[in-house]
């Protein structure tokens, strides 16, 4: 999506580039083409321009109005016709609600006062600064229908339903090569007993393997092949049993199936939002926190479906689902928005576990080091699924504080210990085990 | 013919072991931790971080403060989530931090964390999830109708307002006038 936008811009700038280059001349005609436009749609102030009004009503009005749906304010298509058909209040009115809606609540209005009490006396946002000409935008805006079932939305379900067939029929050629090679040998297995056949068939010997020694019992009689053989099965089976046991209470690749599926991928990569708006206790306190579901309620109180890319696994109805899965949990009334009370909690099932004798301090590392998350947790940003991206083991841990040297660069904190650390080591800069982060006691104790 | 037979065993018998081998290596499973040496030594005796515990009646080892208690050095908010409570703090709040403890670096970093994803790192309400129409309405700092002030800034961080939730437990107080602090730096710039 981001790209597309850029890509947008870029393309959009050097048309216009190419634009005033070649064509300066029929650029004034334009000009005062739109210039008399202008002129005619000030003329027919009325009017309004729905274009305009939606930009309009994106930037000032709908933090709390949608076309079709009650959010802070109420749902506002066809605001102008209700009002006039059922309560008999023309667009003088509308203006002056605008503009300022608390002047029209305190001067005794019936509809106002019915409207703010209705919505528990939350004032509307006094906006002076729109002109008529703005308003009429809006209201004209506001007046359109709503649109029908979009044929591109529909096109993006046909072009889901498309990838889904791609994937069958992947797996479609994979399984005719798989019948290829069994239809192959079969046919080499017939050939060799039709051979056979022949050869028996024409009396052509077949020379039989003189009847010697078995493999086996030469192999036995041969000791020095013996004792290889040996030593090489005892040196790769202890290669293998280490192997198994190094990797018992690792749990890199770990991926559990959480109860709401939580996309990273869309939350941090796509949408770029900074990890530590969620995990913020990662800057202050010893582990890095599941946010309570009022911090997910900050954005899904305005986010209540997915717009963004689907595929043929993850569909738009599925993303719909884990927002309502959440609302739920939260106890959020989608509808009425208001909160019911009624919550449930998430049981997250934990993944980056480390044992109880091990001691590890977020804040230390993202706040004082100054790390970042990706070091330790990997491309989070593009994890559809979370899973345990770093072993998580000591020598991982010892590994890193061995490589990485400290900031201590315009840290007065640092300044002391510095200057003899170096002297001691002869180094002039100086890395985390240098610093003590090998000390036992640094994290078992 | 006996050759062939022979080979068919030798076949079977390579056969039976690769699928042992797929078996062996099908049980790790990614979506269930692996096995533990000594769990006893891995596992907590005390509470974990949001772990459930049957010494609380709701189960959770997560408690609310007791009601009517605060933590050691925590300041309480005496300004009411109302209507009237945002205009008094838009008259009457002022930072209690002096110009000396005021830190734009430090609030610059806190507010493209927690504000500029929607209010935009320049304050003008153009942020990420505004360019991606996530979230749509979102004002600039220098809107004349809502005329914002330290004190209003800190009651809608504190509270809330409308669509915006609360980022009290975000940021903690001194935070919170850090963040505030930088707000209105953003808003004299916009005005300029």
């Amino acid at each position: 999506m981001k790209k597309s936008y850029q890509s947008l811009e870029v393309n959009s700038t050097n048309n216009m580039e190419q634009v005033t280059r070649r064509t300066l001349g029929k650029n004034i005609l334009q000009l005062s083409f739109i210039l008399l436009l202008t002129l005619s749609t000030s003329l027919f102030a009325q009017e309004g321009d729905p274009a305009k009004g939606k930009t309009l009503f994106n930037t000032n009005c709908a933090s709390c109005h949608n076309l079709d749906r009650k959010m802070t304010g109420p749902a506002l298509r066809h605001v102008e016709q209700r009002l006039s058909d059922d309560h008999g209040l023309d667009r003088e009115w509308l203006s002056a609600w605008i503009r300022n809606s608390a002047a029209v609540v305190k001067s005794g209005d019936d509809y106002g006062n019915k409207i703010f009490d209705e919505y528990n006396g939350t004032a509307m946002t006094a906006f002076p600064q729109l002109s008529d000409q703005d308003i009429s935008d809006i209201l004209a805006y506001t007046a359109q229908d709503a649109p029908k079932p979009d044929p591109a939305t529909e096109a993006a379900s046909a072009g889901g339903g498309q990838a889904a067939q791609s994937g069958t029929s992947n797996k479609l050629v994979l399984g005719a090569l798989a019948l290829l090679f069994a239809l192959l040998a079969v046919a080499l297995i017939l050939v060799r007993k039709t051979l056979n056949r022949f050869a028996e068939a024409k009396g052509v010997e077949v020379p039989e393997d003189q009847k010697g020694l078995p493999l086996w019992k030469a192999f036995v009689q041969n000791q020095f092949l013996v004792l290889v053989t040996c030593i090489f099965l005892l040196l790769a089976s202890g290669y293998f049993v280490y192997g198994y046991l190094m990797q018992v209470g690792v749990d890199q690749g770990y991926q559990p199936v959480q109860p709401i599926h939580f996309s990273h991928k869309i939350h941090a990569g796509d949408n770029g939002i900074d990890c530590k708006y969620c995990h913020s206790s990662a800057r202050v306190s010893k582990t890095s926190g599941i946010p309570s579901l009022n911090v997910c309620m900050n954005c899904h109180k305005s986010v209540y479906e997915y717009k963004g890319e689907t595929t043929a696994e993850y569909s738009k109805e599925f993303y719909d689902g884990e927002i309502k899965k959440l609302y739920a949990a939260a106890g959020w009334d989608d509808a009425e928005q208001k909160y019911t009370g009624e919550t449930t909690p998430v049981k997250w099932v934990r993944i980056h576990n480390l044992p109880d004798f091990a001691y590890f301090n977020h804040s230390q590392h993202v706040t004082v080091a100054g790390i970042e998350c990706q070091t330790c947790h990997g491309p989070v940003e593009e994890m559809e699924i979370m899973y345990q991206h770093a072993p998580l083991t000591m020598g991982w841990c010892i590994n890193c504080h061995r490589e990485t040297e400290v900031k201590v660069k315009d840290n007065a904190y640092y300044e002391k210990i510095h200057a003899e650390l170096s002297k001691k080591y002869g180094v002039e800069k100086l890395t985390a085990a240098q610093m003590g982060g090998l000390e036992c006691g640094k994290c078992h104790y | 013919m006996k050759n062939i037979k022979l080979q068919m065993k030798g076949l079977i018998k390579i056969s039976l072991l690769a699928f042992l081998m797929v078996v062996v290596v099908a049980c790790k499973k990614d979506t269930r931790p692996n096995y533990q040496f000594m769990p006893n030594m891995y596992e907590s005796v005390g509470y974990e971080t949001y772990s459930e515990s049957a010494a609380f009646r709701n189960g959770k080892e997560g408690q609310l403060p007791a009601e009517g208690t605060i933590p050691r050095g925590f300041k309480p908010f005496d300004i009411e989530n109302t209507i009237e409570g945002y205009q008094l703090a838009k008259d009457s709040l002022n930072s209690p931090l002096d110009s000396t403890q005021i830190d734009l670096a430090k609030g610059k970093e806190l507010y493209d964390i927690y504000c500029g994803i929607c209010h935009g790192n320049k304050g003008d309400g153009q942020g990420n999830l505004v360019k991606r129409e996530k979230i749509l309405g979102i004002p600039s700092y220098d809107d004349a109708g809502r005329a914002i002030t330290a004190g209003s800034v800190y009651h809608t961080i504190y509270y809330g307002k409308n669509a915006m939730g609360s980022y009290a437990n975000q940021i903690n107080e001194e935070e919170r006038w850090q963040v505030v602090a930088y707000v209105m730096e953003l808003k004299a710039k916009l005005e300029k």
